[in-house]
């Protein structure tokens, strides 16, 4: 009995504070990007001709996915499909790593980030198989004329 | 100390490369601690950002990249090209943060 009035507690923590995390996180991810979009971004080797002052920028996040929706998650995996809950988490991550190379970018003068590349590694999976998920992003930041 | 210039491209920018050193690498494995353990249990149940995960993992890059840029130092570079990172859990709890890339000589254009 005690056993599943703790599990209902968790689940209604990690669903309240999880969905507020997440407005709060996209409505901050929203207003940085719109601050950075100057920024060019490019997944590209190419670089505009009359590119200089080459700086290696990167940006890593580490983001645990809440409580209720990894029995979400958990319960979805028994039938199969599209898992909604992680999708959005992991856009959230990409988001944010993505953003922090390119605020490095800035910070050094720079306009435009080659060669975007990311990386997403399940780290630091304690025995329970409840891991974090890192995502890095890295790329050469340049500053072109235009 | 020389500066080592980093880059992921296959050239740097306004500069001509003379000489190519060969492959260069740098690696590390680490482990949590349980003082930050405790508190991303916290984290698995609220859902969100690992802070001091997020550090932990970019010391340990920066470590694998300096031991990186000392190879690269003792073969004579000046830069590194085509950086690639990757990442991979080894074992429960640890991870290996791995940094490789080219050795070259380049000089300005």
């Amino acid at each position: 009995m005690t056993a599943l009035g703790v599990f209902a507690v968790l689940l209604v923590i990690g669903f309240v504070f999880g969905r507020i995390n997440e407005a709060a996180h996209f409505v901050d991810l929203n207003r940085r990007e719109a601050r950075l979009s100057h920024m060019v971004l490019s997944s590209s080797k190419q670089v505009p001709s009359g590119a200089m002052d080459t700086s290696f920028v990167s940006g890593n996040v580490v983001v645990s996915i809440d409580y209720y929706k990894r029995i979400l998650a958990a319960l979805k995996s028994i039938v199969g499909g599209e898992i909604g809950s992680y999708q959005t988490l992991l856009t959230r991550a990409r988001r944010e790593a993505v953003l922090r190379m390119a605020e490095q970018a800035h910070s050094n003068g720079a306009n435009y980030v080659a060669c975007v590349r990311l990386e997403t590694a399940s780290v630091f999976q304690n025995e329970q198989g409840v891991g974090s998920l890192e995502v890095y992003a890295y790329g050469t930041a340049l500053k072109t004329d235009n | 100390m020389s500066q080592i210039q980093l880059s992921n491209l296959e050239t740097i920018p306004g500069t001509k490369i003379t000489k190519h050193l060969g492959l260069v690498q740098g690696n590390t494995v680490r482990a949590k601690h349980l003082g930050r353990d405790i508190l991303s249990g916290l984290k698995n149940i609220v859902g969100g950002e690992l802070h001091a995960y997020t550090e932990l993992l970019t010391e340990s890059r920066q470590q694998s990249t300096s031991r990186m840029m000392d190879e690269a130092r003792a073969l004579g570079a000046n830069a590194i090209i085509c950086v690639r990172y990757s990442t991979s859990s080894v074992s429960p709890g640890a991870s290996e943060l791995y940094a490789y890339g080219t050795a070259v000589v380049v000089e300005p254009l």
